[in-house]
Order: C-alpha cells, then sequence, then structure tokens
C-alpha cells in the first residue's frame, strides 16, 4: 500500500444503491486512468442491514483490497428496520458510521449525511472524540437536502459522490457521462444536478485532509470486470449454450447473468424445481449435444452429488460451478469461505473422476472456465469451477482486449455420422460407445439421432456399448480407462505454455507461502510487503485442484524450507490434500487458517507470517495458526 | 443439412428394429407385467413410423428402469428418480428426438414426486411411463408410494398407515396434458394408449399398471379390467378437467376395491408444449440448439463483441 492508494468506502442500507453508486465510481475512476479494485460487504438481507462496497483506486496495478481504508462515505441505513436505541442490534440506521471506525485509518476522511443522521445520535457514537485521536477529517454534510432539492432523495448516493469528487480532486465529467449514459435524459438531468450540487456544497469546506485521488493512466483501454460475470463469459465463450440451476447465494450472479445473456446468444436457460434437477438437465442438454452447465453454492451442490456422479459414471461432459460460502448447513449465507474444498473434491460414491479448478482472480475466472469446457468435453467428464463470494463479487480494471478472443464452439470428442459409419459397433449394430480402450481414455460421443450411433448410457457399470455388467475384468478396465483420463488432462495442462499456478516473490527465498483460489493476489501483496521490508520470501498460488499439480507444487515445496499454507476454511482442507496428493512435505507446512466470514486482508497475512516464522506471540483477530505435524 | 439424420427419416420400421439384436436377455422374472410396456413400446413406435435412433428413451432406477437395456434405440439409464430432469433436458437441446422417460412408481412418485410434478407443469413435449406395480421390486418388496393401506412388507410387518398416492389426479393437478392408465394384461389398449401419447404435444403420463408376481403378494393380475372409453357405464368428457378428477378419483378409489379401471382419463391437445411457450417467449431457438455444434458455417457470437463494451 502507498499513498497514491485511494480506499474509498461507501455504506449504507442495502436498498440505498450502494452497489451500482459504488460501480460507477470504479469506473469513472477507471476512466480517468487509475487501475482499480472493489471489495463488496454484503449481509443477508434484501432492505435494510447495513451494507458497504470499498474501492481500491492507484496509478499502479492493484490486486487486492488494502489495510483499512481511507476515505468514508457514510450515507445512512434508510431502510433501517429498527431505528431504537434499545433494538436487539443495536441503531441500525447508525450503523453505516460508526462500524467502520476500527478499519478507518489515520489521517482518514469522513463525509456522512447529517440529513439522515441526527447530530445528537452521531455525537453519542463519540465520533469527535476518535476523530480527534486518529486525526480523521469529518464533514457532516445534508445529502439528503441536497438531493431533495435538485433530485429525489435516493439521489442522496449522487451527492456523496458529488462531495467525494470535491474533495478528492476528482474531475466530475467522468460521473456525468456514466450518469448520462446508463439514465433517461430526466433522471440523468436530476442526477448531474444533484452531482454538481454535492460538489459545490463540498467546496464550502476548508478541506483540511490532505488526500487527492492519484493520477494515472492506461495504455489500453478498460473494462470492469466482476468474477461472476467473467465466469459467465468464459462459458459463453467456450460455447456453452445450456443452463439450468435453481437460486443460491451467491452462485445466483453467475446464474443470472447466464440467463440475461443466453437467449441472445441462441441457448436456453432453465430455473428448475431444486439443483438435483438442475445438475440433471445440464446432463440431458449435453448428452444430447448440446454444451451444458449448471452450478450452485454449498447445499445446493450437496444436492448434486449423485447426478455428479452419474456424469462420471457416463462419461457426460458438463460444467459445474460451486460459489462457496461459509458453512455447515446455512452458515453465513453470503460470507466468503473454502471449506467446500475436500466436499466438492470428492463427494459422490465411488472413485471420483473430475477436474476441479479454483481460479485466483477474475482473469483466470474466464480462462479456467473456458478450460473447464474444453476439458470436460474432450475428456467427458464433469469440470468443477469453485469460487466464492470474494471472487464472484469483486471487481477489477482489465484491459479489454484480454476479453477478445475467438469463441470456442468445438464439442470436443464428439463423432459425425461419417465417422460413426467408420467406427466400431456390435453385431447388433450398437456403437462400442465404451470400448474398453479409448485414446487417452476416451472414446468419442455419438449423440441421440445420428444415424447408426445409438448406444446406451447407464450408470450402472457397464460393457462397451453399454450393457451392464459385473464381471470383474471388464469393471477393472472401465475404472482404469475413465481414471487414465485425469493422467492425460494433467499431462495436457502442465505442457501448456502458462500454468494457472502463480509464482511469486524471489524465487531464491527460503520461505515460502501456499495458497489457493480467491486469496491468492491478497497473499501476492502481503509477500511484497514481506520483501519491502527485508523479508525474503515467495508465494505459490494454485488454481489447479484435480489433477492435482504435482510436479509445480512438489518443486515449490522442496525449494523452500518452511511454508505457510493461508486457507479460509478451520480444518486445513488444503494443506491436507497436499500432503495426500504428495505424500511428504507434513512437517514443512503450517496452516494460517481464518473461518470468520471475511476475507484475508494483506496486513493480516502479513502479521500470520511472523507469528508464524518467528513464532512470536499467536496473531490478532480471528485467524488461528496450525502447526506443522511433527512440529 | 441436419447432422441428425436418424431424425424424420422416413424409413419404415418394425418391431424387430426395436429389438436389440445381441440381445440382453431380459432378467425380469416370469409373468412380470413390465415384459408387457417392453412390447407395448416396441408395438407403438414403428406403428408411428419412428426409427430406433430417433428415439431416447431415459430410464430410472428399478426392475422397470432395465427398460432401456431391452429396447433398441438410444438410451440413458440415469439414477433412482432422476429420469425426468434429464429427458426433458434432452428434448429441449434438440426438440427433433422423440423423447420417453420411463420408471418405476417408487422412482416417480417417491423419489422423483418433485420433478414429475414438475415436468408435468410444465407440459415438456415428451411422454412418461410409469411402471407401477405398487411396490418397490428391484429392492426386494418394500411398500410403494402406490402400495394400498395396510398393505404389509418387510419395512411396514403391521401394514402401511399411509393412503396410496393418487397419480392420476396429481398428474392432472400438475398440469399433464394428456394422462392414461393402461395395464399390462391389455396389450392392445396399452399399445393405443402409447401410441397416443408419443403424438401427443405435451407431457403424457401413462401410468401403466405392471403386476410384479414375485414381491406383491397380494398380486393382482389387475384382470378384469374395464376400458373406460369402452364402457357404458362410465359417461365423461375426457377434455373436461372437472370430470376427468371425477372419473380418476374414482378409477384410483376403484383399484383398491378390486376393479381395473383403465383408458384415457384426460387429453388437452390445445395446451402448448413447453419448447412451444418457451420460443413464443424469445428464449428458445426455432433451430435445435444441439444442431449448431455441427453446423459449419454457425456463426458464433462473441461476448467481446456483444457484451464487454458494458463494462469500459
Ligand atoms: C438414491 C437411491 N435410493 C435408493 C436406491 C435403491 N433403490 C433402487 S430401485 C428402488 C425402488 C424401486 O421401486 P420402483 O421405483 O417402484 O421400481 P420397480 O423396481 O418396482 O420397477 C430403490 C429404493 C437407489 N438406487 N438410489
Ligand atoms: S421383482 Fe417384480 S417387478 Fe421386478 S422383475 Fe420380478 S416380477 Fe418384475
Ligand atoms: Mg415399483
Amino acid at each position: 500500500m502507498t499513498d497514491r492508494t485511494l480506499m474509498w468506502r461507501i455504506s449504507g442500507g442495502s436498498g440505498d444503491g450502494i452497489d451500482s453508486t459504488s460501480q460507477n465510481f470504479a469506473k469513472a475512476l477507471m476512466r480517468s486512468g487509475l487501475n482499480v479494485f472493489t471489495h463488496r460487504h454484503y449481509p443477508s438481507r434484501i432492505r435494510g442491514g447495513h451494507t458497504y462496497v470499498e474501492v481500491r483506486a492507484a496509478d499502479e496495478p492493484v490486486r487486492s483490497r488494502g489495510d483499512g481504508f481511507n476515505f468514508l462515505l457514510a450515507l445512512g441505513d434508510s431502510f433501517a428496520r429498527n431505528p431504537d436505541d434499545e433494538a436487539y442490534y443495536g441503531k441500525e440506521e447508525l450503523k453505516p458510521l460508526y462500524e467502520h471506525f476500527d478499519d478507518l485509518n489515520e489521517g482518514g476522511v469522513i463525509v456522512y449525511d447529517e440529513g439522515l443522521l441526527d447530530e445528537a445520535d452521531v455525537t453519542e457514537t463519540d465520533l469527535q472524540a476518535e476523530a480527534d485521536e486518529n486525526g480523521w477529517h469529518v464533514y457532516p454534510m445534508d445529502l439528503r437536502g441536497i438531493a431533495r432539492e435538485h433530485g429525489r432523495e435516493v439521489m442522496r448516493n449522487t451527492a456523496g459522490v458529488g462531495a467525494t469528487a470535491a474533495m478528492l480532486d476528482i474531475d466530475t465529467g467522468y460521473f456525468e457521462e456514466l450518469i448520462r449514459d446508463a439514465m433517461s435524459e430526466e433522471v440523468a438531468e436530476a442526477n448531474v444536478e444533484t452531482l454538481d450540487a454535492g460538489y459545490e456544497a463540498a467546496q464550502e469546506f476548508e478541506f483540511t485532509h490532505d488526500l487527492r485521488v492519484p493520477e494515472g493512466s492506461h495504455d489500453t483501454e478498460q473494462a470492469l470486470m466482476g468474477g461472476s460475470a467473467a465466469i459467465a463469459y468464459g462459458a459463453l465463450d467456450a460455447g456453452c449454450r445450456f443452463i439450468s440451476g435453481y437460486p443460491m447465494t451467491p452462485w445466483t450472479d453467475a446464474f443470472t447473468i447466464m440467463s440475461q445473456n443466453l437467449p441472445q446468444f441462441g441457448g436456453i436457460s432453465e430455473q428448475v424445481e431444486d439443483e438435483i434437477a438442475a445438475a440433471s438437465l445440464a446432463i440431458g442438454a449435453s448428452h444430447a449435444g448440446v454444451k451444458a452447465m449448471s452450478g450452485s453454492s454449498g447445499g445446493g451442490f450437496a444436492l448434486m452429488s449423485e447426478p455428479l456422479g452419474l456424469a462420471e459414471m457416463t462419461e457426460t461432459p458438463v460444467v459445474l460451478l460451486e460459489a462457496m460460502r461459509a458453512g455447515p448447513s446455512t452458515g453465513m449465507p453470503t460470507k466468503p469461505e473454502q471449506a467446500d474444498l475436500e466436499h466438492v473434491l470428492y463427494t459422490s460414491q465411488g472413485d471420483s473422476c473430475r477436474v476441479v479448478f479454483a481460479p485466483a482472480n477474475v482473469r483466470e475466472a474466464y480462462e479456467q472456465t473456458r478450460k473447464a469446457f474444453e476439458l470436460a468435453y474432450d475428456y467427458h467428464l464433469p469440470a468443477i469451477v469453485l469460487y466464492d463470494q470474494k471472487l464472484g463479487g469483486e471487481m477489477r480494471s482489465v484491459p479489454a482486449e484480454f476479453f477478445d478472443r475467438e469463441p470456442d464452439p468445438d464439442p470436443g470428442a464428439v463423432l459425425t455420422e461419417d465417422e460413426i459409419a467408420e467406427a466400431a459397433h456390435d453385431n447388433s449394430g450398437k456403437y462400442k460407445r465404451y470400448a474398453f480402450e479409448g485414446e487417452n481414455g476416451v472414446n468419442p460421443r455419438s449423440i441421440p439421432g445420428q444415424e447408426g450411433g445409438r448406444f446406451l448410457a447407464t450408470g450402472n457399470e457397464s460393457q462397451e456399448v453399454g450393457h451392464i455388467t459385473e464381471d470383474p475384468n471388464h469393471r477393472t478396465m472401465q475404472m482404469n480407462r475413465r481414471l487414465e483420463k485425469l493422467d492425460h488432462i494433467r499431462e495436457e495442462l502442465d505442457d501448456r505454455e502458462r500454468s494457472h499456478q502463480t509464482y511469486h516473490g524471489p524465487a531464491d527465498a527460503e520461505h515460502g507461502i501456499l495458497v489457493w483460489g480467491s486469496q491468492q493476489d491478497t497473499v501476492f501483496e502481503a509477500v511484497d510487503r514481506l520483501n519491502a521490508r527485508g523479508t525474503e520470501v515467495k508465494a505459490l498460488g494454485v488454481s489447479d485442484l484435480m489433477p492435482f499439480p504435482e510436479l509445480e507444487v512438489t518443486a515449490f515445496l522442496d525449494s523452500v524450507e518452511e511454508c505457510l499454507v493461508v486457507e479460509m476454511n478451520a480444518s486445513a482442507q488444503f494443506r491436507g490434500l497436499v500432503q495426500k496428493e504428495l505424500g511428504r512435505f507434513g512437517p514443512r507446512m503450517t496452516s494460517l487458517l481464518k473461518y470468520d466470514g471475511e476475507s484475508f486482508e494483506p496486513g493480516e497475512i502479513v502479521e500470520g507470517f511472523e507469528s508464524s516464522i518467528e513464532r512470536s506471540q499467536p496473531p490478532a483477530g480471528n485467524m488461528r495458526i496450525v502447526p506443522a505435524s511433527g512440529d | 443439412m441436419t447432422a441428425f439424420s436418424a431424425i424424420h427419416d422416413e424409413r419404415e420400421s418394425d418391431k424387430d428394429d426395436f429389438t436389440p439384436g445381441v440381445e440382453p436377455q431380459p432378467t425380469w422374472c416370469p409373468g412380470c407385467g413390465d415384459f408387457a410396456v417392453l412390447k407395448a413400446l416396441k408395438g407403438a413406435m414403428p406403428e408411428l413410423g419412428r426409427s430406433p435412433e430417433e428415439v431416447l428413451l431415459v430410464t430410472g432406477i428399478g426392475c422397470s428402469g432395465k427398460l432401456s437395456s431391452y429396447f433398441e434405440s438410444y438410451g440413458y439409464h440415469a439414477i433412482h428418480g432422476r429420469a425426468l430432469p434429464v429427458a426433458r433436458a434432452s428434448k429441449l437441446a434438440n426438440p427433433g428426438l422423440e423423447v420417453v422417460a420411463a420408471g418405476g412408481d417408487g422412482d416417480g412418485y417417491g423419489i422423483g414426486g418433485n420433478h414429475f410434478m414438475h415436468t408435468a407443469r410444465e407440459n415438456h413435449d415428451m411422454t412418461y411411463i410409469v411402471f407401477n406395480n405398487e411396490i418397490f421390486g428391484l429392492t426386494k418388496g418394500q411398500t410403494s408410494p402406490t402400495s394400498p393401506k395396510g398393505h404389509k412388507s418387510k419395512t411396514q410387518p403391521s401394514g402401511s398407515a399411509k393412503d396410496p398416492v393418487r397419480p392420476l389426479t396429481l398428474s392432472l393437478a400438475s398440469g399433464a396434458s394428456y394422462v392414461a392408465r393402461t395395464a399390462a394384461t391389455n396389450p392392445r389398449q396399452a399399445q393405443q394408449i402409447l401410441a397416443e401419447a408419443i403424438e401427443h404435444d405435451g407431457f403424457a403420463h401413462i401410468d401403466f399398471l405392471t403386476q410384479c408376481p414375485t414381491w406383491n403378494k397380494d398380486a393382482k393380475e389387475y384382470v378384469p379390467y374395464t376400458d373406460v372409453q369402452q364402457s357404458d357405464e362410465f359417461e365423461f368428457d375426457v377434455e373436461d378437467r372437472r370430470e376427468a378428477a371425477d372419473m380418476m378419483y374414482e378409477a384410483e378409489t376403484k383399484l383398491y376395491e378390486g376393479e381395473v379401471l383403465t383408458g384415457r382419463f384426460y387429453v388437452d391437445s390445445d395446451r402448448p408444449s413447453y419448447g412451444e411457450e418457451k420460443r413464443a417467449t424469445g428464449e428458445m431457438p426455432e433451430e435445435p440448439v444441439a444442431e449448431r455444434y455441427f453446423a459449419e458455417d454457425a456463426e458464433w457470437e462473441r461476448t467481446a463483441d456483444q457484451l464487454v463494451e458494458r463494462h469500459k
């Protein structure tokens, strides 16, 4: 983190337009030439319940949220259910203000809507005392009044953005452009007026803060992309034209984006009765020749367990998403966690035979979703993209040209009718869809409706054309053939030009950090800070989970003396996977765990690293260190 | 050019085309009613001019689920209770396919009951045959959702305390647009009804009474049966929901009193199928999605052209 970083937080009730306002704010800064990253905090309610979004912007690349933040725009919760002092959860209206005191950095700026928040109430929060102590600069503004006068009350957020622009010296032109692009002329006019009024009202203050927005520029045009959208776009560009699902937070975002866009992409979206149906429909569509997907979050994914195994056994390609949230059971629906790793790797009866990817960020989300389709359809197995609320909900500026790629409609290992005519059949004319030997374990599929291709797909163990068998030799041959596919997939992935395992930090460092999925970029930022202060450390971020990237992880662990394994769960599941897959390195790996529903911040990883390596006092907050085995 | 030339192929076929050449001997017990379903289906398909490779037969798990092993066509033998969601998506992916789903009473009215309700409600253009033997056959004779009240089995040793499901009524209430009951003992009617069901544009549900002499010890042979269309005793308009509902109620009740009423119970030829409804909303393309992957000149949309712009 440098002082050239703006970390702007907007807080209010969910329903106060926090999401759209922050998105526009981030986009405006992106267009002004900065790199941006947004972090979104959700409560599990639709209206009321306080929420915030943080926008980090800098002239250098930003890949994670920072530690704390330095500008608070507190709108107050206009949907507060219970504005009473006596309320069980405390005075809700005020929460968007005082609940942020802990994280606001020294010298930070606070703008709050005194039109909504009573001065007497605010005084009760000890704002002044805290501000004095931390050197905060507080500017109470009647945002509600401004919005009412120039537009409508709901435009409080726009007034706040205007005020922010004045205080940080941002050209309001960027905001105006975005407003005019998105709204009807009349509404846009009112918003622009409110924006300007907020800007002017803020100018009345004599600014005591130093914080200003940095200046930056981009070589190429940027796109502000979220993880869920990147996954959906990866699927669409992979030629996916069928999705079936049942809503569940946080997977609903990707499902929604697919459903909104599939019709104009010539595809079909189905919201169905439950997740067992959802997975089964995707399998049915795929069996009939369409590239198909489904997905859910933990609980819904649990319901998909049996169809998932059916896809493995019938060798029906399918892509599934699993957007993890804090479990067990309903857990904390809107909070991220990485505790479904083992669930996703092993769920469903029998030996599992699937691909599992856990992208680090927006770019990998897009690329690995495409790759998931490619592998699923080339090798006839389920491929799962495992992510969480953090990746799904965060947005980043990415060069738009990154997405400028050709679509991949290739249906994979499929025969045409001409090829079927040449292929091996049994005496009755059934196609040997499950021949005991196939290239890399794969027999290309025929698709229902094709002349000469009939066969039986079955969840039972089967012979070559699909007839059920319990013959020990047949069984062994078929198991071996199916599982062999994973070896070939691993080889294919290892041979790629660019692996999705990411190395970060000086190659000769003796201390390492292993991390997987959405926490990778946060760790890389921590690694930069540790190295900057003289602690040599490097990290390996793992995004391929199954088949496991054995060579890369082995080489990394071989090259360090000690390794911290960072993950968001309580039972060190990834460390367990590494030990299971590699059969060694147990004594070398210490875990840094967190499962309180909040993603790691870079500073926490720095602290966790120090306390594990230096064996100093345990880390603060809700982090936990689990020593290496035999340690 | 189609990549699926078996579909709408005009060639004539006969019963034998639907019989596997290298025959896996049906493992059904002698006297099992399931044979009758196989026979009726083999008879109905050529009658309608279908050829094996335009048919996708999706089955559940149970003795009944074995149907796809003994019937020559494309087959998908799914998991217990999940034939319908697999089948209906295949139909959406390639509407040219003749999709038939089949399974037991446990499969369809028990574990898969939710899918039954919703597939009927959506009126997918497909045929669903439920082998109703009032028992769990494959798992050796436990009480099923259609077993009569008081039915004794190893898992209900003192007799079932539950009233059975009313499958026809359930089907009607859920939204099926063709509902019939036939019986293994009535092969002519069975084949006719299957043929009608397959021809019907919408969700056609057939409750097929299939005796299980092995486990259903009260083994009914479902004789004598009465065809409600043929008999003078029953006057009702098969296109009228209320009259149909009354007739169904009576047939369901009578079954447990030893009187087997079969025939068509409800037919609605006007209701558009789900595919038609979905195309009408613009959420399903006119051309089968499955064809596109094989069409060399197909143009594929790019997110870079259509979606990334709004992120800039
Ligand atoms: C999820 C699941 N639960 C239980 C079973 C075991 N099982 C197989 S078939 C069956 C019931 C069969 O009864 P029915 O569906 O009426 O078919 P029938 O054998 O009578 O034709 C059961 C319980 C299973 N295969 N899968
Ligand atoms: S157990 Fe019953 S249903 Fe199963 S094959 Fe034998 S007779 Fe038929
Ligand atoms: Mg049964």
